[in-house]
């Protein structure tokens, strides 16, 4: 039997691996993919613990997390085709009108 | 055997997480995504959650990679990484911190973990998910579907935008 500590450790790795990702891409495409590996890590642990605890919310709150991730992609990727048409880049050290 | 699966799927998420981050190509990150996502579902399917392991294949390996695939194509000109980077020192204290957030984050962690104890009747199932959303998590479940309407309502108008260059060229 596959103890939960080596599912949280699975978890925290890929946490881990999103975080680094989002830090040293510059590709905004990549930044999200980095992104939901983060969520995806989660979505994990959740499901841990929701077998640990034997209840049935921690896959709920799973679901709700899918429904969010769907939507920030949407968004998200319908903002990086909108920048993409108007500056013919993906690359966001070149999204800088902000920086003044 | 339950070992032998785990193992499998976790080399091949750890895998396919390397994969997403250092990748030249964004369609290999894609790609690796999915592998990612796979073996996620499989490891649900472990830990005897197979509603979530379903739903994982459909919505993120079955919609959000093809969406990130779609775009990948429309936006295949200039794609890649540029040779200069403006914060050159970030990659080294993005890996120093990275190793950083990992320590912290097992030890936080992994000490909230126990022994699995023999899961409920029926537990995972679709219908037991279901019941808990649609009496438990009524409320959170109908606005979930508000936070879709607005995804819908937001890609539209961002996708309907005309582009000022074409503009200017006349086309």
């Amino acid at each position: 039997m596959v103890p939960a500590s080596a599912y949280l450790f699975l978890s925290a790795l890929l946490f881990t691996l999103g975080v680094i990702g989002v830090l040293i891409r510059r590709n905004a495409l990549i930044i999200f993919m980095s992104i939901e590996l983060m969520l995806n890590s989660v979505n994990l642990a959740f499901v841990t613990f929701a077998r640990q605890h034997g209840s049935i919310e921690g896959q709920v709150v799973v679901f709700f997390v899918l429904v969010v991730a769907a939507v920030e992609v949407v968004v998200g990727l319908a903002l990086v085709v909108e920048i993409f048409r108007w500056r013919e880049t993906v690359n966001i050290d070149d999204v800088d009108l902000l920086r003044g | 055997m339950e070992w032998g699966v785990f193992l499998i799927a976790a080399v091949v998420a750890i895998g396919g997480g390397v994969g997403v981050i250092t990748s030249a190509r964004p369609v290999h990150s894609a790609l690796s995504l999915l592998a990612v996502l796979l073996s996620l579902a499989v490891t649900y399917l472990l830990l005897i959650a197979q509603f979530v392991a379903m739903l994982q294949v459909i919505i993120y390996a079955g919609a959000i990679v093809v969406l990130f695939l779609f775009v990948i194509m429309l936006l295949h000109a200039r794609s890649g990484e540029p040779l200069h980077q403006k914060l050159p020192r970030q990659q080294p204290l993005a890996l120093v911190f990275g190793g950083a957030f990992l320590a912290a984050l097992l030890f936080g962690g992994l000490g909230a973990a126990r022994p699995f104890a023999a899961p409920p009747e029926e537990f995972g199932t679709a219908q037991q998910v279901g019941a808990a959303l649609f009496v438990e998590f009524l409320l959170p479940f109908e606005l979930a579907s508000v936070i879709l309407l607005v995804g819908i309502v937001a890609a539209v108008v961002l996708a309907s935008r005309e582009a000022p260059g074409r503009r200017k060229e006349g086309r």
